[in-house]
């Protein structure tokens, strides 16, 4: 016990003594945290909006009025063709155009039925689904404004039927995207220190070559492995620590849960990370090729843990991978626990889960840890 | 005895960095490794010290078994790797903290063991050891290696790259720790070094070349041995290395060691023959042989 101690007491002033590490520590999270955050969200404004008038009547111009009306569009300017506009997208001047055509009013009044032609900026897939919905739900809605317009008088003891759904967004109102992202991007600082950190540790040692010295003392490799990763762990706390203050602070992120489960929760998981980080160190040599696999793993596990993509959309096949990413289970017990309030019940599968990953994990770590080669 | 080693042959992949080693070590004494880089020294003290596993052999240190008791060979060992191997960002006195704490004890309590070599570096014990100059950082190194106060001391390289006045210090401090009973197994490519040991092993390519104090080692050369000066240092030894009774010939300081293949040579016609080489202010005189020749000469 006093050996671990000892340990624990001079990896601690290894790494405050590490003037460039700290910053890393513990600047580079904050600095993440708020700019991440910020930067990071499905919104997409100030689309770049192009039009080619053909009919140019009070219903075109009424069109184009709702367009100019919408804080998410700027109206750049009017084509007079369609060649034109081609080129302007191509150029990447405008994002999208709307193509009206000619006796779009008259066919409007006479057959109450007409065709608008819009063309998207696809390169980013994503961008231009969402201006796809933007575009669509304006037509919409003035579809139906038009509609009150032409109806007859005599029509109007027919009424329309339409079915309008109003959907109410639980857990988060107003889909701040802020409330969303802010848990998830903790997630991703947690992970990405403690695994580095702890990656890189023990292969210093080897690098350095006081491993070999530590090697043919009697110090036990439970020791020694305990020691040198508890400071990963507590780090890793804190840094859970400052990430939840500043989310309350900076974005007011609600925690609707117990602060207990989160930090029981995240000390179990903090345990998966260190047992990954320990397995890579303990299969290379160098302080740079353990920084390089952290990332390979580090890089799979956000991309498909549902930060930035959900996991619904994804295949079959990398639906099921993603149970094996620890930082998945992480990301839904952060959100369920801030956001939902969830207790120790409803997140019990992902507790259990993440406890038999570090199970394994930290076997397999100290198994392939060896003192003799 | 101290240490024993039988039979010991390790390889890597297809490298053969010992081959059929075997020597005995008697307890206190100051037993010296002499090879050049690459003859498998190191490898031979992390086999010895339980970092590797031989292939084939067997090895006893301080009376215990290298495989089946290597957990009592770490209580007893003090090791000192060719590479500086302490904690550069800590002290001096933490870096002995450390060591003493690992191995469940204190600086005091074996105070007296490292006491000579500790007060020497004592006045920077506040200082890192990243920034201590070599001398001191070999000093810090023994300390460590020392501060459980081990049956045997494993030294491997301890004065490569310091300088000649620490390297003087240094084998001093190591004849004092061997009054106090500790074994002591040193690896050095320096031949001066070795006549400093009470016996020695000259090994190349994972071979033992010869076993023997440096005294009888030196005796074991076959030729007499004569130190060759002129004015020019680089055309005696190609005129030398043309003789065609040379019998070997190697630089040595400010003279060429030269030996002749003849039983009744005649140093005055080596000296007529490099005459004619136009060489100067000829000298020739008999010398006795050193290790560094005798090494050669088996090494050939």
């Amino acid at each position: 016990m006093k050996t671990i101690l000892y340990i624990i007491q001079k990896e601690f002033k290894q790494i405050f003594r590490n003037k460039g590490m700290l910053p890393i520590i513990f600047v580079m999270p904050i600095l993440q945290l708020v700019i991440l955050s910020n930067a990071a969200t499905f919104e997409v404004k100030n689309i770049k909006f192009g039009y080619i008038d053909n009919d140019n009547t009070s219903t075109s111009r009424a069109l184009i009025e709702k367009f100019t009306a919408s804080t998410y569009f700027n109206v750049l300017s009017d084509f007079n063709s369609e060649v034109e506009a081609s080129s302007a997208m191509l150029k990447g001047d405008i994002d999208v155009v709307l193509d009206i055509p000619q006796n779009f009013n008259h066919n409007l009044q006479k057959e109450k039925y007409n065709n608008l032609g819009i063309t998207i900026n696809a390169i980013d897939g994503a961008a231009a689904g969402v201006e796809n919905v933007y575009v669509t739900q304006i037509i919409k809605r003035f579809n139906k404004d038009l509609k009150v317009d032409l109806l007859q008088v005599s029509d109007q003891q027919i009424q329309t039927v339409t079915i309008e759904s109003i959907p109410l967004f639980w857990f988060n109102k107003t889909l701040n995207y802020k409330t969303y992202m802010v848990p998830g991007i903790l997630v991703l600082l947690v992970t990405m220190i403690t695994l580095f950190l702890s990656g890189m540790n023990i292969v210093r040692e080897k690098e350095i070559g006081t491993l070999e010295q530590i090697n043919v003392t009697p110090i036990k490799k439970s020791q020694f492995i305990i020691g040198k990763l508890f400071p990963f762990w507590i780090i890793g706390l804190g840094l859970l620590t400052i990430g939840l203050t500043l989310a309350r602070l900076i974005f007011n992120v609600p925690m609707l849960g117990s602060l207990g489960l989160m930090y029981l929760y995240t000390s179990i998981y903090i345990l998966v990370i260190l047992g990954i980080g320990l397995f890579i160190s303990n299969f290379t040599d160098t302080q740079q090729q353990a920084m390089f696999i952290s990332w390979f793993f580090v890089v799979i596990f956000i991309l498909m843990s549902g930060l930035f993509t959900p996991i619904e959309s994804m295949p079959y096949w990398a639906q099921k991978v993603t149970e094996f990413n620890p930082v998945k289970h992480f990301v839904e017990v952060m959100r369920m626990i801030m956001l939902k309030g969830s207790n120790l019940n409803d997140i019990g599968p992902q507790l259990l889960k993440t406890a038999l990953y570090a199970f394994i994990m930290n076997g397999l770590a100290v198994w392939s840890y060896k003192k003799t080669n | 005895m101290s240490i024993i080693v039988s039979n010991i042959s390790k390889s890597f992949k297809k490298v053969k960095a010992l081959q059929n080693i075997s020597f005995d070590v008697n307890e206190g004494e100051l037993f010296g490794l002499i090879g050049p880089d690459g003859a498998g020294k190191t490898t031979l003290f992390r086999v010895l010290t339980t970092l590797l596993i031989a292939n084939e052999g067997a090895a006893t240190v301080a009376g215990f078994d290298v495989l089946t008791e290597y957990k009592k060979i770490r209580d007893n060992v003090g090791y000192m790797p060719g590479k500086f191997s302490l904690y550069q960002d800590l002290t001096i006195e933490e870096n002995l903290d450390f060591f003493a704490t690992i191995f469940g004890t204190t600086i005091e309590e074996n105070y007296d063991l490292i006491k000579d070599i500790y007060v020497q570096i004592a006045p920077f014990k506040d200082r890192r050891a990243g920034e201590l100059s070599g001398g001191m950082k070999q000093k810090l190194a023994l300390c460590c290696a020392l501060i459980h106060k081990p049956k045997v001391l494993f030294l491997d390289e301890p004065t490569t790259g310091v300088d000649p006045v620490s390297r003087k210090e240094f084998w001093d401090m190591l004849k004092r720790l061997q009054q106090k009973g500790i074994t002591i197994l040193v690896s050095t490519p320096y031949m001066d070094e070795a006549a400093l040991c009470d016996r020695i092993a000259l090994i190349q390519d994972g071979k033992i070349l010869e076993i023997d104090t440096p005294e009888a080692i030196v005796k074991h050369y076959p030729k007499q041995i004569y130190n060759v000066r002129a004015n020019n240092m680089y055309q005696l030894i190609n005129s030398l290395n043309d003789y065609k009774y040379n019998h070997s010939v190697y630089p040595f300081g400010e003279f060429v060691h030269y030996s002749d293949s003849r039983i009744d040579f005649n140093p005055e016609e080596l000296k007529t023959y490099l005459e004619s080489k136009k060489l100067l202010n000829i000298e020739i005189e008999k010398t006795q042989a050193t290790i560094e020749d005798t090494f050669m000469e088996l090494a050939k």
